[in-house]
């Protein structure tokens, strides 16, 4: 089947901007640096995402992994100490354990790209696809989406929990709120 | 040689490889091309209208601020000083561009460019006219909450490559007030798509009417109060006073952009005054009823052809310049009356009363559009209210201004000995 140009040349751009960031978040020295690089990669699979006329999988993709998961990322890192210190920030241990690791993975996914029967489907127009997602998550999915929410409740009371502890063991103990500086910055 | 009814630039494309060429848009091998001209087109026009926008506004800001704190402000370039963004671009353009010797220096350079796509990227989906918009995607608002994390982490990036402590403290502030804020205004944007069933910027406005009952900000008492929920939180996610704590001069110097200068740092105060009309398109769009012509439907546009489209093209772009340009004022003025909010009063502001208050919107929405048909006597009372309301507003938005107009007037000559200029609109 002939691709066309412009969709290859955008298919292209958008996979090895992913797979050249993964490589730099690999193996950069500079954890800043790599956290950075993983914007390229974020971007990189949401682009994927869009050609695969995914549209909203896509923007979710950029909007969950840059807007939430790769700023905590960023806060974390830049709050740490001696960041810019290879041998503080990325150490190199549990090599032997690391190259098990990547092994089974290269060869479970080598097996199976060469093992799928892969097929051509005819190109597929893009369309709205935010209804029919909102409909499936309403209806016939509706029990795994309500216990993932569950599952983030626990998450974001467990955050609590731990972030407020000292005034909640204090309303506990009937004593008076204390006065301690709050961390008011926290975003959940 | 049929009509160009299209919506977004890739119709336009498409339009042309049909009627000029004379070839099928799905099989020609040249069609790739006049994609790429078509997007490359769309992006000089906006970049050119977001220059020509930033630009004098800058200096219509510092006019007003003269005119609020009772100086005069920029009036030397040009008649009453209209040319003095001009003047400032070229001496930022001529300045040395300097990286402290500690800083990141690859992060450094490129903040700015994050920051600066990440506004520019919004103007995709932000229309201008009944068919003048980039590409009307079917997921708009969405892609406007989403491109617009690149700003956050640009100055994030920007904070940190510095190397310098105010410039940290701003950058990590930015990044707390951008992350909150932007609850807020997904949930007030929810307000909407609830009410329009779609994500898509046209559709939104479509929903609406050209009279002022017909706009969502008159459709019940929730959604009105949901646009000013709307406001507050833009203001905040664009970094404008009473929210522009990651800048905060008196404590923070310049904040992320501490270090910066030449033409970088004008990429920082670009995407500032840029966003003043992101902010005021996406009210404008979300509530103010966008670019509808009072009595104008869009299907009329769409039926009308050559100079009567291209005119009914022109009177929308004009009718949302006016709107957007009416809440860019307002948010000006606003920045030069209000305090700036402490650290923790800015959190609260988002958790502890925004929030709430926008969840409250979105189930007082849903109440009323299950409850009320559309059309009906109900729904036509509440619209009239709502109208009379906000039109309330403004008178008193108006006497207010005009009577500390005249404060300033009766006062000002046994402070300074001087006469204040008066009426408003004279400018020394």
């Amino acid at each position: 089947m002939k691709v066309p140009l412009l969709s290859a040349m955008v298919f292209w751009a958008f996979a090895i901007l992913a797979m050249a960031s993964a490589v730099f978040v690999a193996f950069s020295r500079n954890i800043v640096h790599a956290a950075f690089a993983l914007l390229g990669c974020f971007f990189g699979v949401a682009g994927l995402y869009l050609f695969l006329s995914a549209d909203f999988v896509g923007i979710i993709q950029v909007m969950v992994y840059v807007g939430g998961v790769l700023i905590l990322f960023l806060f974390a890192v830049m709050l740490t100490g001696k960041i810019r210190n290879p041998e503080k920030s990325n150490p190199s241990r549990a090599i032997p354990g690391g190259l098990v690791t990547m092994l089974v993975t290269l060869g479970l996914f080598g097996y199976l790209a060469f093992t799928t029967p892969w097929q051509v489907l005819p190109t597929v127009p893009t369309g709205p696809t935010t209804s029919q997602i909102g409909d499936a998550l309403l209806g016939p999915y509706i029990l795994p989406f309500e216990v993932a929410s569950v599952l983030l409740l626990a998450a974001l009371l467990g955050g609590v929990l731990l972030a407020g502890g000292v005034r909640g063991r204090s309303r506990l103990t009937g004593n008076e709120q204390d006065e301690a500086p709050r961390d008011s910055g926290g975003n959940t | 040689m049929d009509r160009w009814d299209g919506g977004d630039m890739k119709e336009l494309a498409e339009w042309v490889i049909r009627d000029l060429f004379s070839k099928n848009p799905d099989t020609w091998q040249y069609t790739w091309a006049i994609y790429l001209a078509g997007m490359a087109l769309a992006a000089v026009i906006c970049l050119g209208f977001v220059a020509v926008f930033a630009g004098p506004v800058t200096w219509v800001e510092r006019r007003t601020a003269g005119r609020i704190m009772s100086r005069i402000g920029p009036n030397r370039v040009g008649p009453q000083g209209v040319l003095q963004w001009l003047a400032d671009g070229i001496k930022n353009l001529l300045k040395e561009d300097l990286i402290p010797d500690d800083a990141d220096k690859p992060l450094f350079r490129l903040a700015p460019y994050l920051v600066f796509s990440g506004m520019f990227g919004t103007f995709v989906v932000l229309p201008f006219g009944a068919n003048l918009i980039a590409a009307d995607l079917d997921i708009g608002v969405l892609y406007l909450m989403a491109v617009t994390t690149l700003v956050v982490v640009g100055l994030l990036t920007a904070g940190w490559a510095s190397n310098s402590k105010w410039a940290l403290y701003g950058g990590i502030r930015s990044a707390a007030q951008l992350v909150s804020y932007e609850v807020p205004i997904a949930f007030a944007l929810l307000v909407v798509v609830i009410s329009t069933g779609s994500l898509s910027t046209q559709a939104i406005i479509k929903a609406q009417g050209g009279w002022p009952w017909q706009w969502f900000v008159a459709k019940n008492p929730f959604t009105f109060i949901a646009f000013f929920l709307l406001l507050t939180s833009a203001m905040a996610e664009g970094n404008r006073i009473p929210f522009d704590l990651p800048e905060a001069e008196s404590e923070l110097v310049a904040g992320y952009n501490t270090e910066y200068s030449g033409m970088r740092f004008l990429f920082f105060l670009f995407e500032e005054w840029a966003n003043l009309w992101i902010m005021g398109a996406i009210t404008t769009l979300c509530f103010l009823g966008g670019w509808q012509i009072p009595g104008v439907s869009p299907e009329k546009i769409s039926a009308s052809s050559g100079w009567t489209f291209v005119g009914w093209q022109l009177l929308s772009f004009a009718i949302f310049a006016a709107k957007v340009s009416w809440i860019v004022f307002i948010v000006i003025q606003a920045r030069w009356t209000l305090p700036r909010l402490r650290v923790d009063q800015l959190m609260s502001t988002c958790w502890k009363y925004l929030v709430p208050m926008t969840l409250v919107c979105i189930a007082g929405v849903l109440f009323m559009d299950l409850y009320i048909v559309q059309g009906g006597i109900t729904d036509k009372i509440i619209r009239w209210i709502m109208t009379l309301l906000g039109a309330a507003v403004i008178v008193l938005f108006f006497l207010r201004a005009r009577y500390n107009y005249k404060m300033d007037k009766d006062k000002y000559p046994g402070l300074r000995n001087e006469k204040m200029w008066y009426p408003p609109y004279r400018m020394p």
